[in-house]
């Protein structure tokens, strides 16, 4: 039966990779950058992967993939590519200015020139942790949300039912387009871009936009005064066997 | 300070004051939402909750009782019982521009999440997310990076929405013979094209996780989900709740809501007993702040023994029955 075909935006923030230790820089100021291993936020990857399928499942037309930032972008940009992304856009923007608001501002924009029916983030960066970019672009539009998804299924009639990761479960939303969605991790399984798909991503082409061609100001709300170490935990003592350790806890800790 | 100099000085006496959304389940309020009232309490401002929802009656009595609520504003709206951002978040708009509270404050929590941001960019400002401690009317800490650093951030907007990490404030309790003013706010102007569906939520008489005293966590070494029941048995032995590792869910073993770590929930109990879980930084984000660690695992080069108070090196298969057994009973 018949199923409106949706053109898909998705967000592909570049952030430090996952599996590297950071480092606080001794002056406080915020996190060492310089040559550590950045890739694609894990959960930016999940929104790639989930609109590559649903272009491949012919439930999407096209798959722009965005991201704002310094030229380095471009990178997770080719990766996007990659993954099977149409073409690209790079909204030029200092690393260090931006905030979710801001963000949130920027796609707003490009929505207004790409008119996609669907966009989909990830739920929150891994570097700033703020978990704000969707909901806030979502407000901005007045569209619909669904936020933390863990699965998508066009129902037809512009229509999406999602099932949301809540605190205690599972929740059902019925979504109508446009809207935005944003990824949990167990959405999917992002695919790894093979050899020739990477190659192929090359030709494609990647759009560049400045802030004042989005008709937007930057104004970074948070004023970041310190960022320092988390306090560090003493390592503790082993012990020998079950007995040793209800001992402990019983009479050294006292938490039991 | 600053808030109460600018108060005497100001050409027009001003009300600062907070509001925090109270978050509830039918007729029950969210232990959450006390942990997000002893921030608000920090602020030195009036305190008011919003109650919005279907038949609050119970909720609106219980948030009153609760030390320094001064006032609770509720809204009776069927649409709100299985509230939506697109729903909750023009309701609490609309009560931000009657009132003009200075600070919106809610628990970090996933619903919190998925409204509040929406309600901070239709007010034009940013959200401080998941907020540790309160340095001063504008200054916020907050974790970063999975917990591996700590940012103290200066919030330049007039109305600051803040989500608070509900570990990192004490709960506040009910008092008796408190004065709340309450208020009923008419809010029928709900259009919105989403429609909430279904929910599946898991049963349990077992403590919620992010409150809990006692945290029993299982991970990968668990192997299955049959196995995972140790962790029910070991929980229900000692009045823990259960936690899971990412892996452990990733699997199968336990329910996504179990996840303890940077992407599911941040524990701090008194006690966290970590069982078969090798301590990646992603799951260390959500527990590391626990007063006591115990780790059980059989690879003694795991990372969560670097955290951990006390280690025991061994097959989980051997100890948890062990312990299961001799806690139990030495609690008859």
């Amino acid at each position: 039966f018949y199923k409106y075909k949706m053109k898909i935006l998705v967000g592909c923030k570049r952030v430090i990779d996952y599996a590297v230790r950071i480092r606080v820089k001794p002056d406080f100021s915020g996190v060492e950058t310089n040559n550590v291993k950045h890739s694609m936020n894990p959960f930016d990857e999940l929104a790639v992967e989930e609109a590559v399928k649903m272009k491949e499942s012919k439930h999407a037309t096209e798959v722009i993939a965005v991201s704002c930032g310094s030229i380095k972008v471009q990178e997770v940009l080719r990766t996007a590519l990659a993954m099977g992304a149409d073409k690209a856009v790079h909204v030029d923007v200092e690393d260090e200015k931006l905030q979710p608001l801001d963000v949130a501002k920027l796609f707003k924009g490009i929505i207004e020139k790409e008119k996609p029916d669907l966009v989909i983030l990830g739920k929150q960066a891994i570097d700033d942790d703020s978990n704000q970019t969707g909901q806030m672009l979502s407000g901005l539009m007045n569209w619909s949300q669904a936020t933390f998804a863990y699965k998508i299924e066009n129902i037809g009639n512009k229509k999406l039912q999602v099932k949301r990761e809540i605190d205690g479960g599972l929740e059902t939303v019925e979504i109508a387009l446009p809207a935005v969605i944003t990824t949990d991790l167990r959405l999917n399984t992002p695919r790894y871009a093979t050899l020739p798909n990477i190659m192929k991503a090359k030709k494609k082409i990647i759009e560049k936009f400045t802030p004042a061609d989005l008709n937007v100001t930057i104004s970074p709300r948070l004023q970041t005064l310190k960022v320092e170490e988390p306090p560090k935990r003493q390592s503790g003592k082993k012990v020998a066997n079950v007995d040793e350790l209800i001992e402990k806890l019983k009479n050294e800790a006292k938490v039991i | 300070m600053i808030l109460n100099r600018l108060m005497f000085h100001g050409g027009f006496k001003r009300l600062f004051s907070s509001m925090v959304i109270a978050e509830h389940k039918g007729d029950k309020l969210a232990s959450s939402t006390l942990h997000a009232i002893t921030a608000a309490r920090q602020l030195n401002q009036p305190i008011t909750t919003l109650v919005a929802g279907k038949n609050c009656k119970n909720v609106i009595s219980e948030v009153s009782k609760i030390e320094g609520v001064s006032k609770v504003v509720h809204i009776d709206n069927e649409l709100l019982d299985h509230p939506l951002a697109e729903t909750l978040c023009p309701a609490i708009i609309s009560v931000q521009n009657k009132f003009k509270f200075n600070y919106l404050i809610a628990a970090h929590t996933a619903s919190s999440k998925n409204i509040l941001p929406r309600v901070a960019a239709l007010l034009d400002v940013a959200q401080i997310s998941d907020v540790m401690a309160i340095k001063d009317s504008d200054t916020f800490v907050r974790s970063i990076y999975a917990g591996n650093a700590i940012a103290t951030v200066k919030s330049l907007d007039s109305v600051k929405v803040v989500t608070i990490r509900p570990s990192s404030f004490a709960p506040s309790k009910s008092v008796t013979g408190q004065k709340v003013e309450i208020e009923e706010f008419k809010f029928d102007d709900i259009k919105c094209s989403s429609r909430w569906v279904a929910e599946e939520i898991i049963k349990s008489d077992r403590p919620e996780l992010g409150s809990a005293e006692i945290v029993v966590s299982g991970g990968r070494g668990l192997k299955n989900q049959e196995n995972f029941q140790l962790m029910y048995k070991l929980a229900d032995t000692i009045g823990a709740a259960v936690g899971a590792s990412r892996a452990a869910v990733d699997a199968g073993y336990a329910p996504n809501d179990l996840q303890v770590g940077q992407t599911g929930k941040i524990v701090a109990p008194k006690l966290y007993i970590a069982v078969g879980i090798s301590g990646a930084i992603q799951h260390l984000a959500g527990m590391k702040d626990s007063k006591v660690i115990v780790a059980i695992n059989k690879d003694p080069d795991a990372p969560i023994f670097q955290v951990a108070d006390y280690g025991l090196v061994g097959d989980l298969f051997q100890a948890v029955p062990e312990l299961i057994e001799k806690l139990g009973a030495s609690k008859k």
